[in-house]
């Protein structure tokens, strides 16, 4: 096997995206650090609003793939094996678990401060 | 052999025993990651080599950037009179109606990497004997290492009343003469997907670059008339060569089958000879004599060979499959010229069996570098290039298969149990209308 290098893979992705690249990791970093301060600040997750994040989820999988379809000119009838249903997957996945922890981070830095427990 | 070497240097660190991972490579990020080498890893070597790069598209630029970060006082030349650089892989999509003209158009400046000089003319004539290269101007540039990188000319010329000028009007496309040709042959292929009627497709004998993108071409077609519910209207009919539809066997067959899917008709060996533009009537030489046949819509993809300032040298061929176009004989597994050792071919121009696509380029580049570095080191290259090439062959908009063989025909797969090679897969799709361009702009940086 030859190594794997994450500079290429760094550079393939500045090379697609640009400067989306870095504003996408800089909004990943902050989102996360916001989300874990949240999970520090209210000493655990509020079923509440994670319930809500969750269904807010469930859409934000469903935008990932409408993006996804309209950056890669694709159509919605273009699976046409096992890896493009893995890929979907994938693809559902990722916008579902942003959403919920950005919906989850921002609902609650904007809601009054309180405790989980 | 080169002069002007210093005696004393840094040894480059051995390079690593590397089995070629070719399965990840057409893969474009996993390819990208398979790369060893990088810049920051590479410069070590100090030289005075005078090292001269002819041709500075996709192989040029990718062997001038490596040069460039694993070689420290040398003097590195490129020599090409094209201001603009085509992302070629992407004339396809281009052609489809997928992608925008300026897709695959970018400035040849903007890879020229640091310290590289830009001589910006054609390169008119090569003296390996004389270890210089000259150019359209006449002025001279002598090298101790030459690379060969002019890739090759198409050669409209060899079809009887073809004339790119009229490509778009009057049902003509040719998708590889320019990204004008490849925008103005959708404009023909958009109309003809609405009135139907015959449409041709067919490769010229002979190599050519991308062997894959005629039979692209014709699933495409295919699909569009489809989604305009004007298939029934249309009869397609592609003119193979040979009497097959692909170089590699297991291929052409499944070809075979997919065009039986789709309707359309194969003749086998024709070879477009002339072409009536007014008319609409092209005619094919065939082991019988010649055949006519209207058409309402033709993709015409001429022959091709080596550019003139190759096939007027000493450097191609003088016996074999090769040597009617002038290819560059250069052996197989390290793209070194078999009778000028400093002087490398690599890309479209090299005359080794499979292979003129961006692929190869990938995978020929840094071997023939290191090759060269090894000569330069006085400590031999092992390096070895199996053959590799990849095709992402579209079989209809939103479906590829993730096509990768070798010089022995085998079927190399990325991902064996995830990607099935001959499998119609949306994933492939987004590899090549996401994933391939960066990929490719990458390596023209050294980076991939």
């Amino acid at each position: 096997m030859k190594e794997l290098d994450p500079w290429v893979f760094l550079s393939v992705f500045q090379e697609m995206l640009g400067f989306w690249l870095w504003i996408m990791l800089a909004a990943a970093v902050v989102g996360v650090v916001a989300f874990v301060a949240l999970l520090v600040r209210e000493r655990g997750l509020v079923s509440r609003r994670l319930v809500w994040s969750e269904v807010l989820g469930i859409f934000g999988g469903a935008v990932a793939l409408v993006i996804m379809a309209k950056v890669s000119s694709s159509g919605f009838t273009d699976a046409g094996g096992p890896a493009d249903w893995f890929l979907i997957a994938l693809v559902y996945g990722v916008g579902l678990v942003a959403t919920v922890v950005l919906a989850y981070t921002v609902l609650g830095w904007m809601s009054p401060r309180r405790s989980a427990r | 052999m080169p002069k002007n070497e210093p005696t004393t240097w840094p040894a480059l660190p051995e390079p690593a025993r590397r089995r070629f991972l070719s399965g990840l490579a057409s893969l474009p990020l996993a390819a990208a990651a398979a790369q060893t080498s990088t810049p920051a890893q590479a410069a070590s070597v100090k030289t005075s080599a005078r090292i001269v790069i002819a041709g500075g598209g996709a192989a040029g630029l990718t062997a001038a950037s490596r040069l460039a970060s694993a070689l420290q006082g040398a003097t590195i030349t490129v020599v090409d009179s094209r201001k603009e650089h085509y992302y070629q892989p992407g004339f396809t999509l281009v052609a489809a109606g997928i992608k925008p003209q300026d897709y695959v158009t970018s400035a040849t400046s903007s890879y020229i990497p640091k310290g590289v000089e830009w001589v910006n003319e054609r390169v008119a004539e090569i003296d390996p004997v004389g270890n210089k290269v000259v150019t359209e101007s006449g002025k001279a540039v002598p090298y101790d290492f030459l690379i060969v990188a002019t890739g090759l000319e198409l050669h409209y010329a060899g079809i009887e009343g073809m004339d790119t000028a009229r490509i778009g009007k009057n049902g003509l496309g040719s998708i590889y003469h320019s990204p004008q040709a490849a925008s103005a042959t959708w404009q023909a292929l958009s109309q003809f997907a609405d009135t139907g009627g015959v449409g041709l497709f067919g490769r010229p004998a002979g190599e050519m670059k991308c062997a894959g993108a005629p039979l692209k071409y014709t699933f495409i077609s295919d699909d569009h008339l489809r989604r305009r519910g004007n298939r029934g209207k249309a009869e397609l009919i592609y003119m193979a060569q040979s009497k097959s539809l692909f170089g590699v066997p297991i291929v052409a067959e499944k070809v075979r089958m997919l065009f039986q899917d789709r309707g359309v008709r194969v003749n086998h060996e024709h070879v477009l000879q002339s072409i009536d533009l007014d008319k609409r009537l092209a005619t094919y030489k065939t082991p019988t004599g010649t055949a006519e046949q209207a058409y309402d819509f033709i993709n015409v993809v001429p022959p091709m060979r080596a550019p003139e300032a190759v096939r007027n040298s000493p450097l191609p061929w003088t016996e074999g499959p090769f040597a009617a176009d002038g290819w560059m004989e250069v052996d197989r597994d390290t793209l070194r010229h078999k009778r000028y050792p400093n002087v490398f071919g690599v890309g479209d121009i090299a005359g080794v069996p499979k292979g003129k696509t961006a692929a190869s380029v990938k995978w020929q580049v840094p071997v023939a570098i290191d090759h060269l570095i090894g000569d330069i080191t006085g400590k031999a290259s092992t390096e070895v290039y199996n053959g590799y090439t990849s095709c992402p062959l579209i079989t209809r908009l939103g479906q590829a298969m993730l096509i990768e063989f070798d010089y022995k025909d085998n079927l190399i797969m990325s991902f064996p149990g995830v990607i099935a090679p001959l499998e119609e897969l949306w994933i492939s799709w987004v590899m090549k209308t996401m994933a391939l361009k960066p990929t490719y702009i990458s390596m023209l940086r050294g980076r991939a």
